[in-house]
């Protein structure tokens, strides 16, 4: 089990939260109820995840001090890694994300209307705590970025972003398959490779996991770093062990 | 009970540290300035952010000399470890100089920062009994220590080259990784931490 020397690839699951519950769309709407932030990322943790990724979706400034409670009481319990974004946009709101409890912290909006937050952001807490976000959504050839939850097209190229989030000091990049989320039909292989192909940094996929075939694509035909996922997980459609179990027949090196 | 003095130098990973402490029975004091020091069984230097960052806050804080005196258990986490050293080549920043040598970038690595767990090859030290001589660990960084004496190198870890997962000289202890977020291995590094601070306050 141990001592291969490599590098884990990283199972995250994902929970939106908003009002102080995880909450899952398809496609980044009609939300349902999953349950307690707070207890779901306990038992995730008990599970094996390798990591935990809360988003504040609503991401109001009304909103902040709820996602920071339930962060708070999260870190107090889990001893695994806690990635926390929304309505992150200004360096004051990442301290008081990581004081909060928070491992590292993703941004978004706030990167695409002010990119030169990620320098600020990167500059003072180091590039390994800054997750840059990116919503794509498939265009002609390429996909455009989307801000505001997925409500509010860029006009950006999303593989260009990358490569300009991750130089400006971006430690990690979350791609987002605006397309796949929450259906089940897997992540966007396409954009995660042309992303891989574009960053030296490590790149977790998200969007459309449904299957543990899909995370095998993912990790090993995409070479992503990690995969994300929400439904599967709070659904109990796949348990993180089997899925883990699933990736190491795969010949993918996990942490068991 | 023993009493930990949790240095916060702003942007810590202070609240898992300290939290993972407490798990284990400690009593943990959040430590700003100098008097905070006085009558704790250990010492523990968190860290997540920048060297430089780090050392500038420990500067105006008044933290240095008391660092640099402290003859008890010292624990470093990360960024915490990395100011035990002589300088680092994150901004080209002098350090603490507790343990001889420098932290270099891990140039060879295929991707940074290096995120996630690996495996951790350990010597025989106290801070990981009960955990044989390989575990995984969580990391979260883009620089290691090395340091000038290599028997002060207590673990390894490798990521495009082999670098010091874990330095050691005296009671000054440290990890590269992060093991308030290492899931029961590195709850065990955190009591193993507390046991010798325990030991200390006893032999006293």
């Amino acid at each position: 089990m141990n001592g291969d020397g490599v590098l884990r690839k990283r199972v995250i699951p994902c929970l939106d939260v908003t009002a102080g519950r995880v909450v899952k769309g398809v496609r980044f709407v009609d939300l349902t109820d999953e349950g307690d932030p707070v207890e779901l990322a306990a038992r995730y943790a008990a599970g094996g995840a390798d990591e935990i990724c809360f988003l504040d979706i609503t991401a109001s400034s009304d909103n902040r001090d709820t996602m920071l409670d339930v962060v708070r009481r999260t870190a107090r319990n889990v001893f695994v890694p806690l990635s926390v974004g929304g309505g992150v946009r200004s360096v004051a709101d990442m301290r008081a994300t990581l004081r909060a409890g928070a491992d590292k912290v993703v941004i978004n909006t706030a990167a695409l209307a002010d990119p030169a937050l990620i320098d600020r952001c990167a500059a003072a807490f180091g590039r390994q705590c800054v997750v840059l976000a990116i919503d794509a959504k498939r265009r002609g050839d390429g996909w455009e970025v989307y801000s505001h939850g997925g409500r509010t097209g860029t006009g950006r190229d999303a593989v260009a972003w990358a490569a300009a989030g991750a130089g400006r000091g971006a430690g990690e990049l979350l791609v987002t398959s605006m397309d796949r989320d929450g259906t089940y039909e897997g992540y966007d292989l396409e954009l995660l490779r042309a992303i891989k192909a574009a960053v030296t940094v490590p790149v977790i996929a998200s969007g459309g996991a449904g299957s543990i075939e899909h995370c095998v694509q993912a990790l090993n035909g995409a070479e992503a770093d990690a995969v994300l996922a929400a439904s599967i997980f709070h659904r109990d459609e796949i348990s993180l062990t089997s899925l883990k179990t699933g990736l190491a027949a795969a010949g993918i090196a996990v942490r068991l | 009970m023993t009493r930990l003095a949790v240095i916060d130098h702003g942007a810590g990973n202070l609240v898992s540290v300290a939290r993972g402490l407490e798990q284990n029975g400690a009593a943990v004091e959040v430590v700003t300035a100098p008097g905070g020091l006085t009558g704790c069984d250990g010492v523990v230097l968190p860290g997540v952010g920048t060297t430089r960052a780090a050392m500038e806050r420990l500067a105006s804080q008044g933290l240095i000399a008391p660092l640099r005196d402290w003859e008890g258990p010292l624990l470093g986490i990360c960024v915490g470890l990395q100011l035990f050293f002589d300088t680092s080549a994150e901004d080209d920043t002098a350090c603490l100089g507790l343990i001889g040598g420098h932290v270099a970038r891990l140039d060879a690595a295929p991707l940074l920062p290096h995120i996630g767990w690996n495996d951790v090859t350990l010597a025989p030290d106290p801070l990981f009994a009960g955990l044989g001589s390989s575990t995984l660990f969580y990391f979260v960084h883009s620089y290691a220590p090395v340091p000038t004496k290599p028997g002060d190198a207590i673990a390894w870890s490798d990521y495009g080259e082999r670098f010091a997962a874990a330095a050691r000289s005296g009671n000054r202890v440290g990890v590269q990784f992060h093991p308030e977020r290492s899931g029961s291995a590195g709850l065990t590094v955190l009591a193993n931490f507390i046991a010798e601070c325990e030991r200390g306050r006893r032999a006293a």
